[in-house]
């Protein structure tokens, strides 16, 4: 088996959100980078797929130079080479495009993306790659099996969950449960030795065109004043949310 | 010319989500000058949609398709859009919805924008106001292929009823084996509960209940208020409550109409996920709690002593107001 798990370079969770050059671009001031919390389950489920399955490793990111720390995180914790695609990330279906020209060249038959990145929220580069590869798909996983060619997935519907079977090959749009938080694999000393040594591929990209552009960007308006009531008055709540905020 | 619009179904029955789809679809189309047509599967009541004025429902009713399956669902959707000739597809924030929408635009070669929260800025250009960064702020994207796709947010855009004739025609797509090589085995689902993704109301806690074995008064006053119950991200991570519970940012997002927060201090990757409810009340024995600055309502008490006294007072409420 053939992995390939997809990582994205995100302003970490705690990041407050600013825009600069008239809200045309995401102001990165003081902004730290990392890797996307989605794709760091899909990571981390890859390299169990590695140890006890005997499958290969690599991991990719679409970007300039700046996404290369994150990507060597990927290595230090155990992926065997890495391919920074040099294009800069600026919609889904570029993105995916490019995603999809390294697959077919490198014949990976698994690809594990997040089923989202934290930034842009688009949710669709597994799709769309899974699309363009004509790949199996099953997105918002939270559980992964492979027997031989065979897979069984756990998807997160509203409300629940189903349990999907299907085969390689295969895309995966992964979440928090394809492992549990605390089995998240974290770099130790040795792992970051060893990935100096690993191939981190520069792939030009095939360049292609996006089908959306951010023209602009915004900030929700601000928060009006918080209505402080008695815990010994409950009845005022009562009344305010039924009359006031009308949604009791 | 058309919007063609997915309105789901479950078991023959529209979803809750349909309503709000179907009025964004038509107002969308009357903008643009071209007709409404709605596409649903094994739909028992097509003519539904009238009270929103949908002007053609395509009635797919394939026995292969009578539950959802994301490729052959995308399959027929995209046929539907090249024979309506659909300018704009429209779908929901659903978890089916967002699985098959990418497998749609990357048929159609369409422009696809997600999250989106209210009808298009302007229509040439074709320009959306989406969320991004996690509800922390709002892109205006412009989708420039010949065929867009809006996925509209949840609760965002609400039910607008309106007059009109519908037609219903059967629309059969083209089926094909291999779209079925990804298939449902079993579903885990409690049937008739509200679900964080469609309920009014979402009671959530925190770590400031000490322990999963006090869950029984969140679920008693989500009861009462026919709520669904949701979780922060701590409480899932100590297997509290199940992950599927967990609402923020790298959680499932909240768009309710009311969000109770029952001892939740409010950390930002919180505040992100919850943000696009539109009422949000607080309760937290800490005044500091950063909550409070993001709520319309708070409380300042001991979730130990305040939700019990407030599921009391909320059934006496809902008696008298029955």
């Amino acid at each position: 088996m053939k992995i390939l798990v997809c990582i994205s370079n995100v302003p970490d969770t705690t990041s407050k959100i600013n825009f600069k050059e008239n809200n045309t671009q995401f102001d990165t001031t003081g902004v730290q980078f990392v890797m996307n919390p989605n794709d760091e389950f899909g990571l981390t489920r890859a390299m169990w797929f590695k140890e006890k399955q005997g499958a290969s490793l690599s991991v990719v990111t679409v970007g300039d130079a700046s996404v290369e720390p994150t990507l060597r995180k990927a290595l230090a914790i155990g992926a065997d080479q890495g391919y920074r695609i040099d294009a800069l990330p600026t919609d889904g279906f570029a993105v995916a495009k490019e995603l999809a020209a390294l697959v077919k060249e490198e014949g990976f038959d698994l690809v594990i993306a997040g089923r989202e990145s934290i930034d842009y929220n688009g949710g669709m580069v597994p799709g769309i790659l899974a699309s363009l590869l004509d790949y199996n798909y099953v997105t918002n996983c939270i559980s992964l099996e492979i027997d031989g060619e065979q897979a069984t997935a756990i998807r997160e519907i509203d409300g629940g969950k189903e349990t999907l079977t299907t085969a390689l090959p295969l895309v995966i749009g992964g979440q928090k449960g394809l492992v549990e938080e605390s089995d998240l694999r974290i770099p130790n000393m040795r792992g970051i030795m060893m990935a100096r040594q690993k191939q981190l591929h520069i792939r030009a990209a095939i360049g292609t065109e996006s089908l959306t552009q951010d023209s602009s960007y915004s900030k929700p308006d601000p928060k009006g004043e918080v209505t402080m009531v008695d815990a010994q008055d409950l009845d005022q709540l009562i009344s305010l949310l039924h009359n006031q905020a009308k949604v009791l | 010319m058309s919007v063609l619009i997915y309105t789901e179904t479950e078991q023959g029955k529209f979803k809750k989500n349909a309503g709000e789809l179907a009025s964004y679809g038509v107002a969308l189309a009357k903008n643009m000058g071209v007709h409404s047509v709605a596409i649903a599967f094994h739909p028992e009541d097509a003519q539904a949609l009238s009270a929103y004025g949908v002007d053609k429902v395509l009635r797919v009713s394939h026995a292969e398709l009578s539950s959802f399956n994301a490729k052959a669902y995308a399959s027929a959707i995209s046929q539907a859009a090249k024979s309506e000739a659909a300018s704009v597809v429209v779908v929901s924030s659903s978890a089916d919805a967002k699985y098959l929408s990418p497998l749609v635009a990357a048929t159609l070669q369409a422009s696809y924008a997600p999250n989106v929260v209210a009808l298009p800025e302007s229509t040439t250009p074709f320009v959306v106001k989406r969320t991004a960064f996690s509800n922390k702020g709002f892109a205006h994207t412009t989708l420039s292929a010949a065929i867009k796709m809006i996925g509209v947010a949840n609760n965002a855009y609400g039910v607008h009823e309106n007059s009109g004739s519908t037609t219903v025609t059967d629309f059969e797509p083209s089926i094909e084996a291999s779209q079925f090589s990804t298939k449902t085995t079993s579903v885990d689902k409690v049937a008739g509960k509200a679900t964080i993704a469609d309920a009014d109301i979402v009671v959530s806690a925190g770590r400031g209940l000490k322990g999963p074995e006090n869950w029984g008064m969140i679920e008693e006053l989500a009861s009462v208020l026919g709520a669904a119950t949701a979780c922060s991200k701590p409480v899932s991570d100590l297997g509290w409550r199940p992950h599927g519970e967990h609402v923020g940012q790298t959680g499932k997002p909240v768009a309710t109409n009311l969000y109770i927060a029952i001892g939740i201090s409010g950390a930002i990757q919180h505040l992100a996920g919850v943000s696009a409810s539109k009422v949000k009340v607080v309760i937290n024995t800490d005044p500091e709690a950063p909550f409070f600055k993001a709520a319309d309502y708070g409380i300042v008490g001991d979730a130990f002593e305040v939700v019990p006294k407030l599921i009391e007072k909320l059934k006496a409420f809902k008696a008298a107001n029955a």
